[in-house]
């Protein structure tokens, strides 16, 4: 009997491994589930992505970006597409995991609540990452704007994460309800909205090269935040996925 | 049918009388403004119409507290008829801020920090009763509203900082304005009794109707159920 000896060491290793090792194994299982799933479908990335160069079209012609325009909308323009797109994201994601019952069988798993959630927002935060990570270069190409700027990349890094910390939330509030896709950004945007006001101000302070002493305030505001809302939402998590 | 606590009727009339002072004391206690006139008595009423708001935002918000540690469906009930009245009394804030603005600013809107938090503040309540109006499922209801109360009470004063970086130009009254504030004025012994007055009757306000929404709020779950053992 091979499977036996084998489940029994399974067995003895998950119940000598500390708390802390067990909660970074089962987020590391559930960021890999996402990522798996993902890569064999792609049809999350894929909507997220050709969503976010349609909003950067369609801002092209709504607001005539020229050169002059570009200098100061370009941290806006960038803002509202994250926005849009991580929405379309944050949607697909949780409903995936409703519909087809995967919700269910999270819960009914031995982990942790808390890294359910840590593992869905940092599954949709590296989603996230990949869309920037494409939707930068092309805006950089269309527009030649240089848009590889340190900072740049620190303000949108803080503010992903504290979108996404929020979103990640909602967004699992969101699918137990009857009006699903229409109530995430109903939400999820009027809470976000000192995220993307900080993030649009550091973002073009970056990007017009103001005093770091400007952008200051912006940057504690993310920090803030982050700190916040990530705090609030690995408290309630439990309430909002307990059946 | 439980018949209405006598307290109920007698904090009614209370605040039934109260307002008609706190009227009469606006127009005809309260000395004319010089700079602005008139439209500055709409001042008294509108600080305590916002006022009204947060103190419901907030007791909403602890009302959702309390629903998630104990699991007591009174706290919901609480909750949503902070939520309710708060926003009626927000809104009335921001149109009599406008008709103020109006007569002081000659603008209805401007996109100053307190403007735009209170039109956001607007939003996240409103989005607060799609939320309950999408779930059926009583139990989930009070869970999700609780949570979003919570997470909004706490996104309304970042939203407000974060647009505070930026330069105001709303007056402030109680304590250090800003150099930049356009329209505001110092309060003499009057006016300052009626402001004072204004906000002690709509607390008032608030009290009742929270007390007559809750009450009606417990009236309809017990319905509810009453329905649902018919139906059984």
């Amino acid at each position: 009997m091979q499977p036996l000896p084998q489940a029994d060491k399974q067995l003895r290793a998950t119940g000598s491994a500390t708390g802390a090792g067990q909660f970074v194994r089962s987020l590391y299982a559930i960021i890999w589930k996402d990522l798996a799933a993902e890569l064999r479908s792609r049809e999350l990335l894929s909507a997220m992505l050709v969503f976010a160069l349609l909003v950067i079209l369609i801002f092209n012609f709504a607001l005539e970006l020229d050169a002059q325009a570009r200098a100061t909308v370009t941290a806006g323009v960038l803002w509202v597409t994250f926005a849009f797109a991580g929405t379309l994201g944050l949607n697909r994601s949780m409903a995936m995991e409703k519909d087809r019952g995967c919700l269910d069988g999270l819960l009914l798993a031995p982990v942790d609540r808390s890294a359910i959630y840590f593992g869905k927002a940092i599954g949709n935060l590296i989603f996230m990452f990949i869309v920037e990570a494409i939707v930068l270069p092309v805006y950089s190409v269309l527009y030649s704007v240089n848009l590889f700027n340190p900072g740049l990349l620190l303000v949108i890094l803080l503010g992903s994460i504290g979108y996404v910390a929020v979103g990640t939330l909602l967004s699992s509030m969101a699918v137990q309800t009857r009006t699903r896709d229409v109530l995430l950004p109903i939400l999820l945007f009027p809470l976000v909205i000192p995220v993307l006001i900080a993030a649009v101000k550091g973002s073009t302070g970056f990007l017009q090269g103001m005093d770091i002493i400007d952008i200051r305030p912006w940057l504690n505001l993310l920090v803030v935040y982050d700190v916040i809302f990530v705090a609030i939402a690995f408290m309630v998590f439990d309430y909002v996925v307990e059946e | 049918m439980e018949t209405k606590p006598r307290m109920l009727v007698i904090l009614d009339v209370v605040t039934i009388l109260l307002f008609a002072t706190a009227v009469g004391m606006v127009f005809f206690y309260a000395p004319l403004e010089a700079v602005m006139g008139q439209v500055q008595r709409v001042f008294y009423f509108h600080v305590a119409n916002a006022w009204v708001g947060m103190l419901g935002f907030m007791v909403a918000a602890i009302a959702g507290i309390a629903f998630l540690r104990k699991g007591d469906h009174k706290w919901d009930i609480v909750g949503l008829a902070a939520v309710e009245i708060s926003l009626v009394f927000f809104f009335t804030a921001i149109v009599s801020g406008s008709i103020w603005a109006r007569g002081s600013w000659g603008t209805w809107w401007t996109w100053d920090p307190r403007l735009t938090t209170a039109a956001i503040c607007e939003l996240v309540y409103a989005a607060y009763l799609m939320l309950r109006q999408g779930i059926e499922d009583p139990d989930r209801r009070a869970r999700f509203g609780a949570v979003y109360a919570i997470l909004g009470f706490i996104s309304v004063p970042l939203t407000f900082m974060s647009i505070r970086i930026f330069r105001t130009i709303h007056p402030v009254v109680i304590g250090s304005g800003a150099a930049a504030a356009e329209g505001s004025f110092d309060m003499t012994p009057k006016m300052l009794q009626t402001f004072m007055f204004s906000l002690f009757t709509f607390s008032f306000i608030f009290a009742d109707l929270l007390w007559h929404r809750i009450r009606l709020g417990k009236l309809a779950a017990k319905a509810e159920s009453l329905r649902l053992k018919t139906l059984q």
